[in-house]
């Protein structure tokens, strides 16, 4: 069995002269604590990239800045699903008893480190270097065929993925961390300058500094366990090229293994944590993980099916999309809202009953896919 | 890997030509080049030249560019193309092309090189 036992999250958005380190040592420092354990009873470092300082060893890199000496360390690459792809292998080291406690962090000064333009052009090498790359698209263009099709297959509309985006904003006006405060509105969204047609400006996550951690342990160390039920992967293509068709895109795939590995049912599920780079993402992840019917998600938003009164809260700290996107940390912050809301501390942002919960991470371009159960044990 | 077959040079190698890779042990093709087939893993997959012609399968309008070389070309479509040969290939298109439509490629400047671009069939 393994447990997250503590989590640290900084604000998202702007935040000058912070380094990428910096932002990893501040969420350590945070989770650390939030465990109720010293530092040095960390024996396992488990850590992201930073787009803005590369490094082959981020992980020796991280730990010797921050003064820990693990017996077990080293980064993970999965784009924006390595958040819970490196819980995942926490879960299964501390499992095998290979650790005690993992600190799985990351951080980065994503938008002060670098300008908006160079981070969009380091992101856009997701694509083939010879095949897709020279043709200018961007991570929006990447998703905006998807979006394209997805459109196009199911009926949904544009103004159904503007929903999605006026939900996570309703949520993170909640959350005195997020980027954005502002409400948003469908025709706002509509209204947005066009970055990647279907996808506009609102459509898109922003880019942001920020750092997020959490630490995994063998046991619980504070009353209120949080317990990683199973979990799975599932990785079908990097380019979006060559992504087989929309029915049999890794997500469904993931969660299957995942309902297996945990033993649960879509219908266990109290609280949802999904991944929201784009409102087509989260459109599709919630239909691909059964969290609503093909082509249905968007009315359930606008039933209130996912806001924090629903039956199905979701990211209720207003996710990639509003509370922002650091990188690596942007998909970490669904987890430590999870476990604020399953430890019964997310404050005005609570919803009634997180017992389970479900998160999935995509990176590339639905290119890799995790999906996760936590349960709340007492 | 034998190493001794001769690449057909395609659009980006500044050729104005689309080639494709199609495998001699499962008829498998494939776009990407490999060295090895990627269905069956059979090695040395033949190189052939494509027509141009296939159905636009997605697209997206970039409005958006990240680079000044790419900026000076916005909006520009980017699609996606089912080619009649059974591959799927990224290329520049019409702005007004469609889901379905059917296309044939011709080649454009784009940034400083050549690229695929693609038009309804008249």
């Amino acid at each position: 069995m393994s447990f997250i036992t503590g989590v640290g999250l900084t604000a998202f958005g702007r935040l000058e002269g912070s380094s990428s380190l910096d932002l990893m040592s501040r969420a350590a420092t945070l989770a650390i604590a939030d465990a109720g354990l010293m530092r040095a009873e960390i024996d396992g470092i488990l850590c992201g990239y930073s787009t803005v300082a590369p490094h082959i060893m981020l992980a020796t890199v991280f730990a010797e800045h921050f003064g820990i000496r693990p017996t077990y360390a080293h980064a993970v690459q999965v784009g924006g699903a390595t958040g819970l792809a490196m819980t995942m292998l926490a879960h299964h080291l501390v499992e095998a008893g290979i650790v005690r406690h993992v600190l799985v962090v990351s951080g980065e000064n994503r938008l002060t480190g670098q300008s908006r333009d160079a981070s969009i052009l380091a992101l856009a090498q997701v694509g083939h270097p010879a095949y897709e790359v020279p043709l200018g698209p961007t991570i929006p263009a990447y998703y905006g065929l998807v979006a394209s099709r997805y459109m196009h297959e199911y009926g949904v509309t544009e103004a159904d993925l503007a929903e999605f985006a006026v939900l996570m904003r309703a949520h993170a006006m909640t959350h005195p961390g997020a980027q954005f405060h502002d409400p948003i509105s469908v025709a706002d969204v509509m209204e947005s300058k066009p970055v990647a047609l279907p996808l506009k400006l609102l459509d898109c996550c922003p880019v942001s500094d920020g750092g997020a951690a959490f630490v995994v342990s063998r046991e619980p160390t504070s009353e209120t366990g949080v317990r990683v039920l199973g979990c799975a992967q599932a990785h079908t293509h990097q380019h979006v090229t060559t992504a087989p068709a929309l029915s049999e895109l890794g997500a469904e795939i993931a969660i299957a293994r995942a309902k297996q590995a945990a033993g649960v049912a879509i219908s266990d599920v109290r609280y949802a944590a999904v991944y929201d780079s784009f409102t087509i993402t989260l459109a599709m992840l919630l239909e691909d993980l059964g969290l609503a019917g093909r082509g249905e998600a968007a009315a359930r938003v606008r039933s209130g099916h996912f806001s924090r009164d629903g039956e199905m809260p979701l990211n209720t700290h207003g996710g990639l999309l509003s509370y922002g996107h650091c990188g690596v940390g942007g998909a970490m912050a669904h987890l430590v809202e999870t476990h604020l809301q399953m430890t019964g501390r997310a404050e005005n942002r609570q919803v009634r009953d997180a017992s389970i919960a479900l998160l999935h991470g995509d990176g590339g371009v639905l290119s890799s896919h995790v999906s996760m159960f936590l349960e709340r044990t007492r | 890997m034998s190493g001794s077959k001769q690449a057909l040079a395609d659009w980006t190698a500044g050729e104005q030509a689309i080639v494709y890779q199609s495998c001699t042990a499962c008829g498998g093709r494939q776009y990407f080049r490999r060295s090895i087939c990627c269905m069956c893993g059979a090695p040395d997959p033949v190189e052939k030249r494509a027509s141009g012609e296939g159905t636009i399968y997605a697209t997206s309008l970039v409005c958006r560019a990240a680079t000044p070389e790419t900026r000076a070309h916005v909006p520009y479509n980017i699609v996606l193309v089912d080619t009649i040969e059974g591959f799927r290939m990224m290329a520049h298109g019409d702005n007004n092309l469609a889901i379905g439509d059917k296309v044939t490629a011709r080649f454009a400047p784009f940034a400083g090189r050549i690229v695929p671009y693609f038009e309804k069939v008249k």
